[in-house]
């Protein structure tokens, strides 16, 4: 092990560490040296796109890999050479993997049993379990007899009934369809606040991971690119792949007029815009630089305020609470402009064809060097 | 109009070509059963008078008795053997990546493609050589090896169908290497080693070739004791006791799938 770890019961604000993990898998590198502290309590989300090394950073946590170099703790104690059956985790799959040879209640208890708990006080936790996700009565169904939604809440269950020191979660709402997976979000973040159990969980689903997290590891090419809560990520990505990655966004060609301090002033037509600094080490005053301006931070321009560019509207997307208009304009970006507009006047006010004028609704956003 | 009967013509063209094909394969077990009640002692079809002397005959010789006997012992123990190596092997298998794994896979298949007979002399020749006397243990060996790809390759079929999450999330609950075999890799592989098991068993039960250089008196089982009747005799015992075979097959896997849940270990694996 390269360096030694250092995670220490001094800290029990930290539940699980993992310290310079590595991960190979023949040539490839499928984790570089990453690091990362998840509190106790909270909900740490691992996103980012298929083969970012979240998932295997998920097994590693599991025990299902061993890394190459790197150490893991959990609880204050060092798990790396642990066998997943010591690491008192509790984890859900995203078939869910319910055994299909036995009934909701033995899925449920099948952690209590190898902890050869005894029976009256299995029953009893298995009867709490499944109270606290809402499935009293399937106590005797079989896996395939359940929908969905139910036999994610057995996977619930049964991993929460062994009260774990950390709760795994692999993309556990993928095979939901769309209203289910809303309403299982919201039930799964009330249990988890309830059972204050600390998670990691992992998506792709960037929506997902900005509703659900206490703090987000946004990951690429196996290594952490930003790491905070929704709104830094969201408000403040740390490069142009935690911008794109995450929400939607414009990409528009701007010029970078001076720097003060940790900001920087971006000149976008007569507009003016604040960025923070730190991306734009080594540009010069003068230099093209990209602006990342999120479609909700772009309005129609009127009389008041600084028009940025002109375009035509050329599609609208009806979206219940908010329209999005897509507009073709050639002055700073090479793709449409998205814009957010609240309510849904948008759809008569600026129909498809309309020549309208774009300004900023923000004075702050991020720039990158191209 | 035209098109519609001449759609009914070939529904019907097919449905005969089905019924012939089943008719063909059905139709040595209808001749040898029908042959079985003829009431003059020679084996002929149809027959022209009727009789059931010839079960009471097969039942009652003592060579058959033994035989079955003999084909009951070798039967369990074979059988029982090849599961426990065949599964061990498919495990070994599935599970780990050596060097010599496609070696080891082709030398485990190869009672597939080397005669019976073959394997039965080199057990006969090796027997002799060792100094071993031809006794149940000898059968029993050669019966081994002859059935053993079948359920390798039963058992290692299973396996590959076998969702690692299963075991995984038996883990993450806490459960050590041998308690998630006891109680999810094996009940989820039932299906696979049952239907090997039996495979096994009905193969050597039924074997013959290899069975004719291994056996002695002592220990013939019931192919070889029907074909030492019928080297002598060629009265219908030998259709008798072929369809007390047919008979005691069905009424085993009857049994099998009604009351030893080979329906609902098959279910299992729909669900899947």
């Amino acid at each position: 092990m390269s360096k030694p770890a250092n995670p220490g019961p001094a800290d029990p604000a930290v539940a699980v560490r993992l310290d310079g993990i590595t991960k190979r898998f023949g040539e490839v590198v499928a984790l570089h040296d990453v690091s990362l502290d998840v509190r106790r309590g909270e909900l740490m989300t691992l996103l980012g796109p298929s083969g970012c090394g979240k998932t295997t950073l998920l097994n590693l946590v599991a025990g299902f890999l061993a890394p190459d170099a790197g150490e893991i703790a959990i609880a204050g104690a060092h798990v790396t050479d642990l066998p997943t059956y010591r690491r008192e985790i509790g984890m859900t799959f995203q078939n869910y993997a319910l055994f299909p040879h036995m009934s909701v209640a033995s899925n449920v208890g099948y952690g209590l049993r190898a902890r050869r708990l005894d029976k009256t006080k299995i029953a009893k936790r298995v009867a709490a379990a499944l109270d606290l996700v809402k499935l009293t009565g399937l106590e005797d169904r079989r896996p395939r007899q359940l929908s969905g939604g139910q036999q994610q809440r057995v996977a619930l269950a049964r991993a929460l009934v062994v009260r774990p020191q950390v709760l795994l979660l692999d993309e556990p709402f993928s095979a939901l369809d769309r209203n289910l997976r809303g309403a299982m979000q919201v039930e799964l973040r009330e249990i988890q606040r309830k059972l204050d159990v600390t998670t990691i969980f992992v998506t792709h689903d960037q929506s997902e991971a900005l509703s659900l997290s206490d703090r987000i590891a946004v990951m690429a090419d196996g290594r952490i690119r930003q790491l905070g809560r929704p709104d830094d990520v969201y408000r403040r990505p740390a490069d142009r792949f935690v911008a794109s990655f995450v929400g939607d966004v414009n990409v528009l060609r701007a010029r970078l007029e001076r720097r003060d301090g940790t900001t920087a002033i971006v000149a976008l037509g007569n507009a003016r815009v604040k960025v923070p600094g730190g991306p734009l080490d080594g540009a010069a005053a003068g230099a093209s630089v990209d602006l990342f301006v999120r479609p909700e931070d772009l309005r129609i321009a009127n009389n008041n305020g600084v028009t940025v560019a002109h375009g035509i509207v050329a599609a609208q997307v009806y979206q219940s609470g908010h329209v999005d208009l897509h507009v073709e304009s050639s002055e700073f970006a090479s793709t449409r402009i998205l814009l957010r507009i609240p309510g849904q006047a948008a759809m008569t006010r600026w129909p498809i064809g309309t020549r309208v004028g774009l300004a900023l609704a923000t004075e702050e956003a991020v720039a990158f060097i191209p | 109009m035209s098109r519609l009967s001449s759609n009914r013509w070939l529904r019907l063209l097919g449905a005969l070509a089905v019924a012939a094909i089943l008719g063909f394969l059905l139709l040595p077990a209808i001749v040898a059963a029908l042959a079985a009640f003829n009431g003059r002692a020679i084996l002929s079809f149809p027959p022209e008078t009727w009789s059931l002397r010839w079960f009471a005959k097969a039942l009652a010789y003592e060579d058959f008795r033994a035989g079955f006997r003999n084909g009951l012992i070798v039967t369990a123990w074979a059988s029982v053997l090849a599961l426990v190596v065949g599964a061990a092997f498919a495990f070994v298998l599935d599970r780990y990546d050596f060097r010599f794994k496609r070696t080891l896979e082709t030398v485990l298949l190869s009672p597939l493609v080397i005669a019976h007979f073959t394997v039965g002399l080199g057990f006969l020749i090796l027997a002799a050589q060792l100094g071993v006397a031809r006794g149940f243990a000898v059968v029993i060996a050669c019966h081994v090896v002859l059935v053993l790809p079948f359920v390798v390759r039963s058992v290692y079929v299973s396996l590959r169908n076998l969702d690692r999450r299963f075991e995984l999330a038996a883990a993450s609950l806490g459960a050590p290497p041998a308690r998630v075999l006891a109680t999810i890799t094996l009940p989820l592989l039932l299906p696979g080693l049952v239907s090997g098991w039996l495979f096994a068993a009905i193969l050597s039960f039924n074997e013959f070739t290899a069975s004719l250089f291994v056996t002695v008196q002592r220990t013939q089982t019931l192919p070889v004791a029907m074909y030492n009747y019928v080297r002598e005799y060629a009265d219908p015992s030998m259709a008798a006791i072929s369809v007390i075979y047919i008979v005691a097959t069905a009424a085993l896997l009857t049994f099998a799938t009604l009351f030893l849940g080979l329906g609902k270990v098959l279910d299992v694996e729909q669900a899947r």
